[in-house]
C-alpha cells in the first residue's frame, strides 16, 4: 500500500477554486452555497421564530407544524422534494444549485427557528413589559430591545447550526451539484485515489468548520452583555 | 389531482403492487438495522470519549478531544465515502475482498455513522457529566458511599436523567443521517423510495411514502422519550443540558 500524494497536487486548483469556492465552469461551490444558504436560512428561520411565539393561533400554529414537520425528516428528503417539486411547479429543470440552495434555506430555517425562539425566550419578561410601558410598538420593541440581546444568547447555538449547515452542503452532491464532495468524487473515479483524495477534503472541511468555531467563541467574548449587576 | 396547475394523476397503488410493499419493508428493516447498530456503538463510543473529556489527567482530555473534534467537523458524507471507497485502500486484497463479499456498504455505514455519532454523543455525556455540581460527589463521598456506589446511587441516576432530552434528538439526528447510507449503495428507507421513483416515475408517491415513514419514526419515538424524560423526572429539577455542540 503506497500513498500518492501527487493527486491532490495536481488537482488542488479544481478541488480548492471550483469545488470549496464555485469559480470555474461549473458552478456549484461549497462556500458560495453556504453562505447564501446560512443569511436566507437565517432571516426565514427568525420570521418562523416569531410566528412560533405569536399570540394569535393561526400565525402560530403553522409555524409550529413547519418546525416539527422539517425537523422529523432526512434533509437527503428534503433535497428529493425540491429536485422533484420544482420542475413541477415552474415548468422547467432549474440548475442544481437553485435547487440545493432553496433546500437548505427551507430545511435550516426549521432548525434555526428553533434557536432564534429559545433565545427570544431566554430575555427576562420584564424587558417586554419595560420596552412596552415606553411606548415602544412591537417592531420598534423586537428592533431595538428584544432582538439585541436574544440574538448575544443565541450565538453559540447559531454558530453551531451555522457549522452543520455548512457541513450539510456537502449533501448537494447527491443531486450532482459541484461542489467539494463532488470534485473529490470527480477525481476519485478518473485518478483511483480515494484514500488520499477524501481525506484532503476531510482536512479541508476540518479547517473551515474549527475556524468558525474559533470566530464564534472570539465573537462571543466581544459581543457578551456586560452584567452589570454581577459586580 | 391539480398539482399547481399541472395535471398529476396519483397513483397510490404503486407504493404496494409489483413487489413495492416489499421493497419499502425491506428498507425499514434495514434502516433500523443501520441506525440500532450504529446507535449502540455511537453510545459506547461517547460514553468513552465523553468520560475521557472530564479526567483529571490531561493526556486523556486531550485524547478525548482529539476524537470528538476530528470526527464532528467534518461532514458525514466524507466519511462514509471515506470509509466506503478511501480506508479499503489500506487494506490487503483479500481483507478487501472478504469485505466486498459480506456487505462492505452495510459496514462502512455503520462505522461512518457510529463514529461521527460518537463525538456528538460524547459532546452530550461530557455536558452531562459536567452539568453535576463535584459537592455532589463529595457529598455522597462523606455519608459513607464507596466512590463506585456514588457513581451508581447518586452521579449516574442525576447524569442519565439529564442527558436524556439531547441524547435522544442526537439519536434521531442518527436515525434521519442514517438516510446518507444510500449514497454508497445501502438499500435502505430512502434508497428504496429513490427505487420506486426509477422503476414506476411516480416521485409524488414514493417521496410522500418515505417522509411519512420517517416522521412517524421520528415523532413516535421523541413522544416514547418524551414520557421516558417525564416519568424520571427529578422533583424540583428544571434545569436541562444543552444540545451538543454540532
Amino acid at each position: 500500500m503506497t500513498f500518492d500524494w501527487a493527486v491532490i497536487v495536481g488537482n488542488w486548483k479544481f478541488l480548492i477554486l471550483q469545488g470549496l469556492m464555485g469559480i470555474g465552469a461549473f458552478g456549484g461551490g461549497t462556500l458560495r452555497l453556504a453562505i447564501p444558504a446560512i443569511v436566507l436560512g437565517f432571516c426565514l428561520g427568525v420570521l418562523i421564530g416569531l410566528a412560533r411565539l405569536a399570540q394569535r393561533s393561526w400565525i402560530r400554529y403553522p409555524a409550529v407544524l413547519y418546525v416539527e414537520f422539517f425537523r422529523g425528516v432526512p434533509l437527503v428528503m428534503v433535497i428529493f422534494w425540491f429536485w422533484f417539486l420544482i420542475p413541477q411547479i415552474t415548468g422547467q429543470r432549474l440548475p442544481e444549485y437553485t435547487v440545493a440552495l432553496s433546500a437548505f434555506v427551507v430545511f435550516e430555517a426549521a432548525y434555526l427557528a428553533e434557536i432564534v425562539r429559545a433565545g427570544i425566550q431566554s430575555v427576562p419578561r420584564g424587558q417586554i413589559d419595560a420596552a412596552v410601558s415606553s411606548g415602544l410598538s412591537y417592531l420598534q420593541m423586537m428592533r431595538h430591545v428584544i432582538l439585541p440581546q436574544a440574538i448575544r444568547n443565541m450565538i453559540p447555538s447559531l454558530v453551531t447550526q451555522f457549522i452543520v449547515l455548512f457541513k450539510d452542503t456537502s449533501l448537494a452532491s447527491i443531486i450532482g451539484m459541484m461542489d467539494l464532495t463532488k470534485a473529490a468524487q470527480i477525481i476519485s473515479q478518473r485518478e483511483i485515489r480515494p484514500f488520499e483524495l477524501y481525506l484532503f477534503i476531510a482536512v479541508v472541511y476540518w479547517i473551515c468548520t474549527y475556524s468558525m468555531s474559533h470566530i464564534s467563541r472570539r465573537l462571543e467574548l466581544r459581543l457578551a452583555v456586560p452584567h452589570g449587576t454581577d459586580l | 389531482m391539480l398539482f399547481f396547475g399541472l395535471a398529476y394523476e396519483l397513483r397510490w397503488s404503486v407504493l404496494w403492487t409489483e413487489g413495492h410493499g416489499g421493497w419499502i419493508l425491506e428498507g425499514i428493516l434495514t434502516t433500523l438495522k443501520l441506525s440500532a447498530l450504529g446507535w449502540i456503538i455511537a453510545c459506547l463510543l461517547g460514553m468513552l470519549f465523553g468520560a475521557m473529556r472530564t479526567a483529571p489527567v490531561r493526556i486523556v482530555r486531550w485524547a478525548g478531544a482529539a476524537y470528538v473534534e476530528c470526527f464532528r467537523n467534518v461532514p458525514l458524507l466524507v466519511w462514509l465515502f471515506f470509509w466506503y471507497f478511501g480506508a479499503p485502500q489500506v487494506l490487503p486484497q483479500s481483507a478487501q475482498e472478504w469485505l466486498n463479499r459480506h456487505g462492505a456498504e452495510f459496514w462502512s455505514a455503520v462505522a461512518g455513522l457510529s463514529v461521527y455519532h460518537g463525538a456528538r454523543m460524547a459532546e452530550v455525556i461530557r455536558a452531562g457529566i459536567q452539568s453535576i455540581p463535584r459537592t455532589q460527589f463529595e457529598a455522597a463521598v462523606s455519608t459513607g458511599l464507596s466512590v463506585v456506589e456514588a457513581y451508581r446511587y447518586v452521579i449516574l441516576p442525576i447524569a442519565l436523567r439529564l442527558i436524556i432530552p439531547p441524547a435522544t434528538n442526537e439519536s434521531l439526528n442518527l436515525l434521519k443521517n442514517s438516510s446518507l447510507a444510500l449514497t454508497i449503495g445501502v438499500a435502505e428507507l430512502t434508497f428504496m423510495t429513490r427505487q420506486i421513483e426509477t422503476y414506476t416515475a411516480r416521485a409524488f408517491e414514493a417521496l410522500t411514502a418515505g417522509t411519512l415513514i420517517y416522521l412517524v419514526l421520528c415523532l413516535g419515538i421523541a413522544s416514547v422519550m418524551g414520557q421516558v424524560e417525564r416519568s424520571f423526572r427529578i422533583p424540583g429539577l428544571i434545569a436541562r443540558v444543552g444540545g451538543a455542540e454540532h
